[in-house]
């Protein structure tokens, strides 16, 4: 069925100011009750307050950016048609040409990656927040195995980063285990969880897996805040050791026989030094899961999920075993999440059932989902924007969390696609003999 | 016995009212096939204009409980109606026909922006309101335990069962409720036989967030308290019970509102009253893993 187009005509003034002033005037009925009337607290009772200067000047910034919003609209559609007339370059070659755009830039992003903490070595704020996006953008590669390129919808990552992270803390609090040892037994018991998770919900088809893994995170961070003599409860684990190089503590004075790091290099101590350690740690894990997740989709297993991302009834009518499939994807996500789990446990040292709300599962998947579904790129990028929009926003700080919302909402409305949607096949078909026996891998 | 009674009233009342929120996911999601994840912030901002309606009242002193109530619900289901029509259209219809994800991401989205717009504009405090219906009917009086149906809970599950009827009339019978299943069942083959599908998924919005703000109300006379975070709990348990009643039939979402609400209070009295949103998660696994089309929906055919 092809599309039919139809030309647009253009807008009259006065279709614009009705437009605008149609805007308000529903900006006014949603205003009246939240911004309009308010409730406050007078004396032990409710008493109700009127603000209508303010719902004033939302309505006429509602009339004025719906005109703003439109006529840029407009002007941008006409910009674009234009310039598609005019250029004469095919999709293909201009698809080939983004795709050499974005190997680019990921290169100069891990050039930059890589001086970042050389530059910024005596700025904390700005190391420390090069950490967190590079633990979202960790996370958000490992979900990506799970939704972008098996195309099973995970609402609940966060349980498995809950497990890493509280797998790290007890065996380390509780049975003195170190960084090092901890890590792989982490990443095993996350694995597990997610096949344990995986298994009796292979079945479901997209939304009901989605609500179900809601509800497993939501049982995880239950069980967490009341199960008190395990996990400490709503206060959550405390001191929890911070990992050492290669055995050499980041502390101000040694242990009895130990050295320090600063000693033993010679260097005066500086609290800097373990947080540049720690973002160089998180980088190596998160370049690790890149190269590990770029591998595994050139390998049978990666070409099965997404081919059963696209089509599962045609995999199955291939004679695939879709639920070793879905299982690895699992396994895989929630091994990484549960890596980055632990290491987040050993960068605060000290971890609570607030750490693994939903919210931070609705993140984590708006990454993946904004990122473009199954670009390893669009990730970075994505984890970049959503943990930077709340740090610029800290100055306005109550407002971080209404402008993440709105900036997912903008961004889905105005890309539904994610950022960098373009989607380069995995899989070439050739006229040489390789494409034989790449077929012949892809079973 | 008695106690076990009184739980059957509690858990009744409690069902009655995931039930209604209920039926707004189960009506979106037959409609365009997506979890309407603001849907729960919805009824959360229903009950923040209830609260605000009660104290202008209060200010007024109207004083005549029935006309109060009256009022408060024409107020409400307006305005959270005009919300559930603007989050159609900003968050969800330019997304019409783009990839499953892209609208659930924009609802939550949408879901965390609303419950900071509710933070912000009217304080992160808990709000409280005092009591508008107090007592109820001694239903039985046991010497060491009395079985009593609050006015409020009588409320409650009387208005529920009126709007169930309402509601399902309206679905079989008026030429909405026609228009409103055919979209359900196709909505190409609707619109080319002259069905405006954009008008018809607005006003089933507008229906949902409606009985969603019934809920609110009845959460507000009921407990007497609201902050912004209602809406997440109340809003997985509403879309639990719309997959346990079969998603996509309207009364498989009451009947599992029920069950949740009875499931949810049985558990709280008689197990452990701190695991009693892990019993309704469970319960929902359990389901899906027995019988994935829910208890009364059709079990889903698909061609290749």
């Amino acid at each position: 069925m092809s599309a039919v187009v139809f030309a647009r005509h253009a807008m009259t003034p006065a279709e614009r100011l009705r437009d605008a002033g149609w805007v308000a005037f529903v900006g006014l009925i949603l205003g009246v009750p939240l911004i309009g009337l308010t409730t406050v607290d007078v004396g032990g009772r409710l008493g109700v307050e009127t603000r209508f200067g303010l719902l004033a000047a939302f309505v006429a910034a509602a009339f004025a950016g719906r005109l703003a919003l439109r006529w840029g609209i407009d002007h941008m559609r006409n910009r674009k048609l234009a310039r598609e007339q005019a250029s004469t370059t095919t999709a293909a070659q201009r698809a080939h040409g983004a795709q050499r755009l974005v190997n680019i830039v990921g290169w100069v992003a891990l050039g930059a990656s890589i001086a970042l903490p050389i530059v910024y070595s005596d700025n904390r704020y700005v190391v420390d927040t090069a950490t967190t996006v590079l633990i979202y953008v960790m996370l958000g590669w490992g979900l990506n195995v799970v939704v972008g390129l098996a195309g099973l919808l995970d609402l609940g990552y966060v349980a498995f980063y809950a497990v890493g992270a509280y797998s790290y803390a007890l065996l380390s609090t509780q049975y003195g285990w170190g960084f090092w040892e901890a890590l792989p037994v982490s990443g095993a018991l996350a694995a597990s969880f997610g096949i344990l998770l995986g298994y009796p919900i292979l079945r479901l088809r997209g939304d009901y897996l989605a609500i179900v893994t809601l509800g497993f995170g939501e049982i995880i961070r239950v069980i967490l805040v009341n199960w008190t003599e395990f996990s400490g409860g709503p206060n959550g684990i405390s001191s929890i050791p911070r990992p050492s190089f290669f055995g050499l503590e980041f502390t101000r004075r040694p242990a009895e026989g130990e050295q320090t790091f600063a000693g033993f290099f010679g260097l005066d101590f500086s609290a800097m030094h373990r947080l540049i350690f720690l973002y160089y740690l998180i980088l190596v894990l998160a370049l690790l899961t890149h190269v590990f997740v770029s591998r595994l989709r050139k390998l049978p297993v990666g070409r099965a999920w997404e081919a059963l991302r696209e089509d599962e009834i045609a995999c199955q009518a291939m004679g695939m075993n879709t639920t070793n499939i879905k299982l690895s994807a699992f396994a895989i996500g929630a091994m990484l999440g549960g890596f980055a789990g632990v290491f987040f446990a050993a960068r605060q040292g000290f971890i609570s059932p607030e750490s693994f709300t939903f919210t931070e599962s609705a993140i984590i998947l708006a990454i993946v989902v904004l990122g473009g579904m199954g670009s390893q790129m669009g990730v970075v990028l994505a984890a970049t924007l959503l943990v930077l929009i709340p740090e610029f926003g800290r100055n306005f700080s109550e407002y971080r969390m209404l402008l993440f919302g709105a900036a997912m909402v903008l961004i889905m409305v105005w890309k539904p696609g994610g950022l960098l949607s373009h989607r380069e096949p995995t899989v070439r078909l050739q006229a040489t003999g390789a494409a034989a026996s790449d077929k012949e891998g892809a079973r | 016995m008695a106690y076990a009674l009184q739980q059957l009233i509690n858990g009744l009342t409690l069902g009655a009212m995931y039930g209604l929120i209920a039926i707004g996911y189960t009506m979106v999601y037959g409609i365009i096939g997506m979890i309407n994840f603001a849907h729960g912030d919805i009824f959360m901002v229903s009950a923040f204009i209830a609260i605000t309606a009660f104290t202008i009242l209060a200010a007024a002193d109207v004083t005549s409980i029935p006309l109060a109530l009256t009022f408060v619900l024409i107020v409400s289901i307006f305005f959270t109606s005009a919300y559930g029509w603007a989050v159609e259209r900003t968050a969800y219809r330019p997304l019409r026909g783009s990839t499953r994800l892209a609208p659930l991401i924009s609802a939550i989205g949408m879901s965390i922006f609303l419950q900071n717009t509710v933070q912000l504009t009217q304080g992160a405090r808990v709000k409280p309101i005092p009591p508008v219906l107090e007592g109820g009917i001694v239903l039985w009086d046991n010497p060491t335990f009395t079985v009593q149906i609050g006015w409020s809970q009588l409320l409650i599950i009387v208005t529920t069962v009126i709007l169930m009827t309402g509601f399902t009339w309206m679905i079989t019978q008026t030429p909405f409720g026609r228009q409103q299943r055919a979209c359900e069942q196709d909505r190409t083959m609707a619109s080319l036989l002259g069905v405006n599908v954009d008008r018809t998924i607005s006003y089933t919005f507008m229906l949902g967030a409606a009985l969603a703000a019934v809920a609110g109300v009845m959460v507000t006379v009921y407990y007497g308290v609201v902050d912004f975070f209602i809406g997440f709990l109340a809003g997985i348990k509403a879309f639990t019970a719309a997959v346990l009643g079969g998603i996509g039939s309207l009364p498989g979402a009451m009947l599992g509102g029920l069950l949740i609400g009875l499931i949810e209070s049985f558990w709280a009295a008689y197990l452990w009253a701190e695991y009693k949103d892990v019993a309704t998660f469970s319960i929902l696994c359990l389901v899906l893993m027995l019988r994935p089309s829910g208890l009364l929906g059709r079990p889903e055919v698909e061609k290749v």
